[in-house]
């Protein structure tokens, strides 16, 4: 009986020799495909106990801010991440939790921040021989502090929904970006899985939408401040600030009329004005006719201006801005109604307020459109600088002397809106807008807003104020360009 | 010299490693520091775990192992009272394993309870449950090793063996689902209240007892040749019996259970008993010639077997199906992460597999100890079977020889169909890796398998005893009567 009991143990370890054969070929063989599958989510989960690079910002004078970084910890992720100032920030930063993944700038540059960025590999390598764990490398913000600071504080003053972004007109950084009301990201990324989970639920089911990101995420009726994508096609088209329109203070759209503001004739009692009393009042008449002469041109110039565009990033994804219904027709004006209604910003025209500020910009920088970014350098863990902005022209929207007569337009605008914050020695281009909004315009609050570029022979810093006012008989005067002036005001003050 | 004394109850028993004739020692004390091995390697590997998960060392770690060393001290002390000339790497081996297992059974709950905490789940520690389990089976073990004095006395009641074996293998098909629930698919559990037992994993040993019996009792009769066809010997058709029940008890349990697992390892356990007893490799043909037939009915037959065998060819391109190669590529993707030397116990993410301290422990080990560990770990698997299969070659009666092997192939059996189904070797079937698995039933019945296998290891080594003189009191040496012994008269060589 031990001939056959001999080959059965030469059996089991012919299995087990087998087991070993296999184990071999998966686990150093194939290991590397197993390891880089991207379902794997081990490599993902490593990457949270990595410390993370810092989210800084430069202020006027040349100081650094720290707006994110990390906190050494006891427990098995090792690093917590720590945003100073949250709620302010929230809408650039966004969040980074281990539960809910990653918002705003911390998903968009993950790579760079969790350190697995092609450009950061050197350094990796170095650090793997020194033995040091690997870090994630920093981005510093185009925000300037200062700015950022006095549009949020703004905004909370008033108790405002909303958003203001300023934009360097000439390069086409983000100066400041506010989305209120804004929320802390600091507890979704703590490690407290009940923290994250009691944040996430009180966030979401906030009736005014704390995490929405309102600059970038979120399109709104432009109402008057659409008359400028329309003074500039009727420039673009051979007019002059000086040319005619009528004055008329009715237009019959469909089976209703389309009327001015103070429900009479544009200026008095005049049938014409010219183009720029018409901005500077911003007579709906007269705006709804040039859109209805313009047609396709109208079109064409939004276009130029950005309008339309979906592959925008800030790097954040930007929600596209439309004149048509849907995405499908988001450059259709389907008939003379609709056109009469988008010339003053109604009907199916939508902006998000980075796309509005975009075209202030435009203007203040003679016609020539940059590209909007978030990102000012890249810097490695011992901060030197891997990249660095790179100013980026989206094209001329329109040419420098219609740029300059819009200008021209928007600071007599300036001059008949009130609110405050004006101050001597400053000249501000503007214009002002009230869109009504829902079925029941009459009653349902407009979005106020309030489109600006300072100082007007110079421009600095080109603004855009939203504000979702609550108070039905606001104006985008009285409301957003308080807002704006005193984002201008921090700015400009800074010196820079 | 005085006469021998027997081990057990000599007055040097304690701690001589050699045997009271001078001839075969006994080695348990080469166990016992073999055992004190196992809980230090233990220790340390529990400390690893608590040092990659919560970066602080108490001396709580010690009062473990220490715990762990007495545990096995008193399952040693039984040894040495009632096997005393037990095979010593057995225990040591079987104590490693199980150590092991507790440590990453440990360190999953950990992992477990992060996730439960972020995620607001229920904790769910396994580990006190399966230090209860062991306790427990260590207890049977003792029981087995007091009662069965003698493994030959298990022929007496091998068809009540049989008949018990049958009928807790179909007790769980024939259950309502209140007690008898089906998990994962399978039904092969008994709850009661928060603990399940499987019936059939005593089964399995009741089962191979009842065969090992039968078969010796019955050898000469499967020794006789048949028609010759092709010049091979064809077994009798009325020989056939005993392989065809098995094949049937196998497709049963396939069929109402949906356990292919067990299924797989009777029916390969039985086929090679068969083999031993008889000698002709020709059952082994038949045998695998049935399984081929039972494969291919079954894959015919039942979609979870094909969507098993889907599993096994690509476990990558079933990812997302339900039912699909989830479980099997998470365990890939661990083994692969591990890669050669792993990422350290409690350093890795282990818990992404699915059943990860049952049925895929081997995975969880792959992944924190490499392929290094996982390998060290059949060796040490390897070394417990063979030493097995060792003491059925030397023990001297049939009975003992087919139970021994049968026992040890049993370990392997399981062992390769557990570790290859989680290293895609062959398609995964659900069974749990020996000792180190979470899991009471599997434990209480290797704990008997193991029991089973030292008490044939001891009557391998124990010296022959045809002729014992009784024991009598030793004379201190110096006063011992010196005697003349007459010279043997020598062989002369021609």
């Amino acid at each position: 009986m031990n001939t056959p009991l001999r080959r059965v143990g030469l059996a089991m370890l012919c299995m087990i020799v087998l087991l070993l054969a296999n184990a071999t070929y998966i686990q150093i063989i194939k290991a590397d495909d197993y390891r880089k599958d991207s379902r794997n989510q081990r490599v993902l989960l490593e990457e949270y106990s990595r410390e993370r690079g810092k989210i800084l910002a430069r202020s006027s004078n040349n100081q650094i801010q720290v707006i994110a970084k990390v906190q050494p910890t006891n427990n098995r992720l090792r690093y917590l991440r720590v945003y100073e100032n949250g709620p302010l920030y929230a809408p650039v930063t966004g969040f980074y939790s281990t539960r809910y993944g990653a918002g705003g700038l911390e998903r968009a540059e993950d790579e760079i921040l969790n350190g697995s960025d092609d450009r950061l590999f050197v350094r990796r390598l170095s650090d793997l021989i020194t033995g040091r764990d690997p870090r994630g490398g920093n981005i510093e913000l185009t925000i300037n502090p200062a700015t950022q600071l006095a549009a949020y504080q703004a905004m909370e003053k008033q108790g405002f929904a909303g958003s203001v972004v300023a934009l360097n007109p000439k390069t086409g950084e983000i100066l400041a970006m506010v989305s209120t009301p804004s929320y802390d990201p600091n507890p979704l990324s703590a490690h407290n899985g009940a923290a994250q989970e009691k944040a996430w639920r009180e966030y979401n089911a906030d009736k005014r939408k704390p995490m929405l990101n309102r600059a970038i995420a979120e399109t709104y009726a432009p109402g008057s401040t659409f008359k400028l994508v329309v003074a500039a096609a009727a420039l673009e088209d051979g007019k002059t600030k000086d040319d005619q329109v009528t004055a008329t203070d009715r237009i019959g759209v469909g089976g209703s009329e389309l009327r001015n503001y103070n429900r009479g004739f544009c200026n008095g009692s005049q049938t014409t004005v010219t183009m720029e009393t018409a901005l500077s009042l911003s007579c709906n008449t007269a705006f709804a006719q040039l859109a209805h002469d313009l047609d396709d041109k109208l079109s064409e110039q939004a276009a130029k201006f950005g309008i339309g565009e979906n592959d925008l990033r800030v790097p954040m994804k930007v929600t596209q801005s439309c004149i048509g219904p849907g995405t499908e027709q988001c450059m259709t004006i389907s008939d003379s109604n609709a056109l009469y209604q988008s010339g003053i910003g109604q009907r199916d025209v939508r902006l998000t307020p980075l796309q509005n500020a975009q075209i202030v910009a435009a203007i203040a920088n003679g016609g020539e459109r940059m590209k909007p970014q978030l990102v000012k350098s890249v810097l490695a863990p011992d901060l030197s600088e891997i990249a660095k902005l790179d100013e980026d022209s989206l094209g001329r929207a329109m040419s420098r002397s219609s740029a300059d007569q819009l200008r021209d337009m928007m600071v007599a605008s300036e001059a008949k809106t009130g609110g405050d914050g004006k101050t001597n020695g400053l000249t501000i281009a503007s214009k002002t807008g009230t869109a009504e909004t829902g079925n029941d315009p009459k009653n349902t609050p407009p979005f106020a807003w309030y489109v600006a570029f300072a100082p007007a022979d110079d421009p600095k810093i080109a603004v855009a104020v939203l504000v979702e006012s609550r108070d039905v008989a606001a104006t985008g005067g009285k409301l957003s360009a308080a807002v704006g002036r005193a984002t201008i005001n921090a700015f400009l003050a800074g010196g820079s | 010299m005085g006469s021998p004394v027997q081990g057990a109850v000599g007055p040097a028993a304690g701690l001589s490693t050699v045997g009271p004739d001078g001839a075969a020692p006994t080695r348990r004390g080469t166990e016992l520091l073999l055992l004190g091995f196992a809980a230090f390697v233990v220790s340390a590997a529990l400390m690893l775990v608590e040092a990659n998960q919560e970066e602080q060392l108490t001396l709580r770690i010690v009062w473990y192992g220490l715990a762990f060393l007495a545990l096995f001290g008193a399952a040693h002390w039984a040894v040495r009272k009632y096997a005393p000339y037990a095979d010593p790497l057995i225990l040591p081996c079987v104590a490693l394993l199980n150590g092991l297992g507790l440590v990453m059974i440990y360190r999953i709950d950990l992992a477990l309870a992060e996730r439960a905490l972020r995620t607001g789940g229920e904790i769910n520690n396994d580990v006190p449950k399966q230090i209860l389990w062991t306790a427990l089976a260590l207890v049977l073990f003792l029981a087995v090793l007091i009662v069965i004095k003698d493994h030959r006395t298990l022929t007496k009641y091998n068809y009540t063996f049989g008949l018990a074996g049958l009928f807790l293998l179909a007790l769980p098909a024939f259950l309502p689902n209140v007690i008898a629930p089906t998990i994962n698919g399978a039904k092969i559990w008994l709850r009661f209240g928060p603990f399940s037992i499987q019936p059939g994993e005593f089964a399995k040993i009741l089962l191979l007892i009842f065969f090992a019996a039968f078969l010796v009792s019955k050898r000469d009769l499967f020794m006789v040749a048949g028609r010759r066809f092709l010049g091979v010997d064809l077994p009798r058709a009325r020989d056939l019996g005993p392989i065809l029940f098995a094949w049937g008890v196998s497709l049963a349990v396939l069929v109402f259970q949906k356990d292919l697992g067990t299924s797989l390892l009777f029916f390969g356990t039985i086929l090679v008993m068969l083999y031993v007893a008889t000698e002709r490799g020709i059952w082994v043909v038949v045998g695998l010639t049935l399984f081929v037939g039972g494969c291919f009915v079954a894959y015919q037959l039942f979609t979870h077997v094909q969507q098993r065998v889907a599993n096994w060819f690509d476990p990558l391109s079933t990812y997302a199906d339900a039912g699909g190669g989830y479980q099997i590529a998470q365990a890939l993707f661990g083994l692969g992460t591990g890669g050669v030397g792993g990422t350290g116990l409690g350093a890795g993410r282990p818990e992404l597999v699915p059943l990860a301290n049952t049925d895929f422990i081997a995975a969880a080990i792959g992944e924190e100890l490499g392929f290094i560990g996982l390998a060290a770990l059949l060796m040490v698997y390897t070394l417990l079977a063979m030493r097995g299969m060792r003491s059925a070659l030397a023990v001297r009666d049939t009975f003992g020889k087919l139970l021994g092997g049968g026992l040890s192939f049993l370990l392997v059996m399981q062992v390769f169909v557990v570790v290859g189904g989680v290293t895609k070797l062959i398609p995964m079937t659900g069974i749990t890796a020996p000792f180190l698995s979470y899991g009471g039933s599997s434990l209480l019945a290797n704990y008997v398998l193991v029991a089973l296998l030292l008490r044939i290891s001891d009557a391998a080594r124990r010296p022959q005893t045809g002729v014992r003189p009784r024991p009598v009191a030793q004379v201190p040496i110096a006063e011992d009567r010196t005697v003349m012994v007459q010279r043997p008269p020598t062989e002369q060589a021609t």
